[in-house]
Parts: C-alpha cells; structure tokens; sequence
C-alpha cells in the first residue's frame, strides 16, 4: 500500500484533476480539457472515471463502483480492489452506504443525497461528435449555443423508426445552456439527473471532465410532438418483482424462455431480503 | 430604396498576391448579380468574402437587415454573422456535397435550418420538408433517403431546397451548374429563375459560364486578375463588350 501515493496519482495530478472539477461544477454540461494521465488500465475501462475519482476521493470515504448496475462484473470488481489497494478506502456494495460511486453505464435506482458524489465513465463526450466530425467546428457550435444540428439527428430517428429511437447516451440541455452527452446510459436513467448528489463525469482518452451541480436543470431534448420518454422493459423483475427498474433481458435457453432482471443488483438484492418475491424466485422456491 | 448589399473598398491578398481587390458595387432588393471570369479571376474570393467565409483585409459588406438596418457584415460579431448566415443568407455550392449533409435524409437535409432558428414540432419540419421538395421537383416519396442516393442534379436541387427554406433574402451561388449536363443545366436554370423570381430573392451568381448569367442575372461584373474589368446590365455587357478581356470572353462561347 504505502509504494503507492494515495489513490495511485500524484498530488499534482490530482490538483489539476479538481481545478478541472471545479471549473466543470461552475459551467455545469461545459467540457473542461484536463490532462490526462496514463492510467494502469486500457482506454475504454474507465481511465477517465478513475481519475476523477481518484481526485475526488478521501480516505474517509466509502467507494462502490458500478459496471451496468452491476457491482460484481469484471470493470466494476477491477476499479474497486484498484482503490483497495491504492488508497485503502473502505468499499461497499450498497448504494445507500457509498460517498463516492464509480459509474458505468447506470444510475442507481436509489435516489442519491447530497453527501455522496456519483463518477461517470464517458467514452465519448461529445454529443455531437457522430453529426459533426470537426472538433473545431463542435467547440464553436457549443460557444455560440448552435445546436439545431442535434435535432436532425433526432429528426432522422422519427423519420426512419416513426419514434425517437436513441435508447441510450441520450442528449440533454444542462441548466438551460450547454447540450450534454449524459454518458451511455440508458433514456430511462435521465430524469434521474436531476438529482441532489454532484455528478462528474470524465473521459480519459478523450481528455475532457465536465460536471453537473446538485439541483440543476436537466432536460432531454425532444419534439413537440414526440416528446421524450424514458423507457424500460415492459416486465417486472423475475427476481424482486420490481416495476420501477430498469431490467436487463437475460436468454434462458434456445427454446426462447427468458428472464427479466433488475440491471442494478444492490436494488435487487436489497428487494429480495425485505421479502420481495418475483416470477422466477417462486418457483425456485417451491 | 436601401440598396440590399453595399459592397466598399473589397480587398482581399493572399501574401503578395491578389485575390480580388477594390470592388465595390450596391444589390438592391430582388436584383441578380452575376460575376463572370476566368479561373482564378477571384470571383470566388470575392463571393466567400461577402459571405462572410472569408475575412477581407480591407473594405466593407454592408447588409440591410431586418432588425437593425445597414450593418457591416465584416465587423459584426460572429454569433451574429453565422446567424445571418442561417437566416437571411443562403450559400449555394459548386458541389452539393459541401454543402449537403451526405449522412443525412433529404427530409433532415432541409429541417436542419428550421431547427437551427428554434423550430421543434417534427410535424411541421417534415411537412415544409416535403413541399420543399415539391418545389425542387424531388419526388416526396424520396424524402428519406439519403442524398448520397440522388443524382448530380437532384443534389443540387436538394441543396436549393435546403437554402431557401428559412426564406433567405440573398443567396450567393458558386457556380451552381458547375459538373452538370446541358440538360440538366437547363432544368436547373429555369428552376432557379423561377425561384428568384417567385420569392423576389437578390441573389449573386459566380460562374463562368455566360449563358445561365445571360438568362438569370440583372447585371453583371467582369473579373480579371482580382479586379474588375467591366460592369453593366447583362445585356450590355455581353452585346457590347468594351474591355478587351470581355471582348475575348465573349467571342471564346462555342456557337453551335
């Protein structure tokens, strides 16, 4: 433990790191370059997450990380015992238990207070990076707030699906200002941005941190007359029996049985031993 | 009348060279310009000056616009300027493609200005999208496929279409039959006249080809080495050319 400095960076980085935070917090949905380091993972396993939590985190803090609402998948196992050995902090599976939560692909179904801080993993932070391929041009776009451009792309949805089809890294306005890519989240999780926890959010190849503040305006563009919608699976989990949750699809066996599961597993669990049964769970049961 | 366009003093250099150099000419409202040269004249210099594409090193564009009157387009600010840009001007490419988005259904093509100036039901978009291409004479039943599937002349349609949706006031045009068959050229002409004419557009044709300024523009500018060698009414210009170089353009026209 003691070959390292507190969670793996040095001092310097860090303080670079949180003056890009800060100045993320002060223009929520603004991207912030930041220098970003060599983490000892690939790029596209969370080096940018990482690092923001490794600017964020204190040795008082309680750490859970996330990888599709999963806590025991092999990303999510990997970033925790990564701090475990770096910083020594305490890690928990439990949502309501964690200060500072890595997050991949998800946003807790437990809603988040203001002491804790939730770190998203963002491979790409550009939302209108696959419209326009200039960063130049982007950067111009996002100054002087021209953002028709990620309409057409919603355009081009309705027009070939007859509805809104982007399922997941669906585009927001931050605080009436800046268009955001929440990260690849699924639509359902985009109320939930609204929230009182600090949400940063970092990408590590793409050398960009921004941030949304507690409390900030959050809204998901769409058309007058397609208005936004968060959708899920319409089923209940076959575990919990919960219907607020977003499930994932699990295949079964080839002759098409399958189940419906809750994606966040700490929300599941916690269901099942308050005594919540689902479809499945019964008949293992019996 | 406030002219539409005043064009002062217009000079733009590449280091030592010339691009254009101390052009001046007013636009009034409906009135269509034509620029004719040879390659390399600076007539395109010249358009993507006054189009805000290019910055001069000396002169003034100035524009009447709708809010605050004659305002010079170079010096305003550039929110201001890319606004007007998607507003009240329209930029009509020698190729569809740099002005098209290839990626991107006809139908989203031509949204994409009504969504840029704030507008946000999908009913309605999709509806000026398909009567724009009415007018284009594009098939509405093509309204969601991709340029990339259309023709040479099509595209160029398309862009027109894609221009004029917001209502511009001034189009600027480079070239706009460049790479096209004689047949197609003649469509296209007489859809634009018609357009120009239709919408009471001004508009500023370069080209160098003498028939369609023959059968669009009002008057007409001559081009040689950044300067402008000649100016008058089309008619004038071509039935009695006074410039040497004019005299040389004019007689060049293979008669068939």
């Amino acid at each position: 433990m003691s070959e390292y400095n507190f969670a793996y960076l040095d001092e310097q980085t860090k303080r670079m790191i949180r003056r890009a935070i800060l100045k993320g917090l002060a223009v929520p949905g603004y991207q912030v370059p930041f220098a970003s380091r060599e983490m000892p993972m690939p790029y596209g396993w969370g080096t940018g997450g990482v690092q923001v939590s490794a600017a964020t985190l204190t040795p008082e803090d309680t750490f859970k990380v996330i990888d599709q609402g999963a806590d025991d998948t092999t990303n999510a196992v990997s970033i925790r015992k990564f701090f475990e050995n770096t910083a020594g902090v305490s890690t928990t599976e439990e949502t309501e238990k964690a200060t500072v939560i890595q997050t991949r692909h998800r946003i807790p179904e437990a809603k988040l207070r203001e002491d804790q801080i939730i770190v998203y993993q963002v491979p790409i932070p550009e939302p209108l990076r696959f419209l326009e391929p200039r960063e130049t041009e982007t950067r111009k776009m996002h100054s002087l707030e021209e953002y028709g451009l990620m309409h057409v792309k919603l355009y081009e949805d309705i027009s070939q699906h007859g509805a809104i089809s982007t399922a997941y890294a669906y585009p927001v306005k931050v605080s009436g200002r800046y268009v955001m890519d929440p990260s690849p989240i699924p639509k359902f999780d985009n109320p939930k941005l609204e929230m009182d926890a600090i949400q940063l959010f970092g990408a590590g190849r793409e050398q960009r941190i921004y941030a949304v503040p507690p409390h900030t305006k959050v809204v998901s563009l769409d058309f007058e007359d397609y208005p936004f919608e968060a959708t899920k699976a319409n089923h209940l989990c076959d575990l919990c029996g919960a219907e607020d949750s977003y499930l994932d699809e699990v295949i079964m066996d080839d002759a098409g049985n399958r189940m419906f599961v809750c994606s966040d597993t700490d929300y599941c669990r916690s269901r099942r031993e308050t005594g919540h049964v689902g479809r499945l769970a019964e008949e293992n049961a019996a | 009348m406030t002219p539409l366009l005043q064009v002062k003093g217009i000079e733009k250099r590449y280091g030592a060279r010339i691009g254009c150099t101390d052009v001046n000419f007013d636009l009034y409202p409906g009135e269509v310009m034509g620029i004719v040269g040879e390659s390399g004249s600076g007539k395109s210099t010249l358009l993507n000056c006054l189009a805000g594409h290019l910055e001069p090193d000396a002169g003034q564009v100035i524009f009447d616009t709708r809010v605050d009157g004659p305002v010079d387009t170079v010096t305003m600010s550039e929110p201001e300027r890319r606004m007007l840009g998607r507003t009240d001007w329209a930029f009509v490419h020698q190729h569809a493609r740099d002005g098209l988005r290839m990626s991107v259904s006809a139908g989203g093509n031509i949204g994409e200005r009504l969504m840029a100036v704030g507008d946000r039901h999908y009913g309605d978009i999709r509806d000026k999208a398909i009567d724009w291409l009415g007018r284009v004479e594009i098939e509405a039943a093509r309204v969601d496929d991709r340029p990339s599937a259309f023709s040479g002349g099509m595209q160029q349609r398309l862009q027109i279409a894609r221009n004029l949706v917001t209502g511009p006031r001034l189009v600027f045009m480079d070239e706009p039959t460049g790479g096209l068959d004689v047949s197609v050229q003649a469509r296209l002409l007489d859809l634009l006249r018609g357009l120009v004419r239709e919408m009471g557009l001004s508009a500023i044709i370069v080209t160098h080809d003498l028939a369609v300024v023959r059968l669009l523009a009002d008057r007409l500018m001559v081009m040689k080495s950044g300067h402008v060698v000649e100016a008058g009414l089309t008619d004038q210009v071509l039935d009695d050319p006074q410039h040497a170089y004019t005299q040389l353009l004019v007689s060049s026209v293979l008669q068939v």
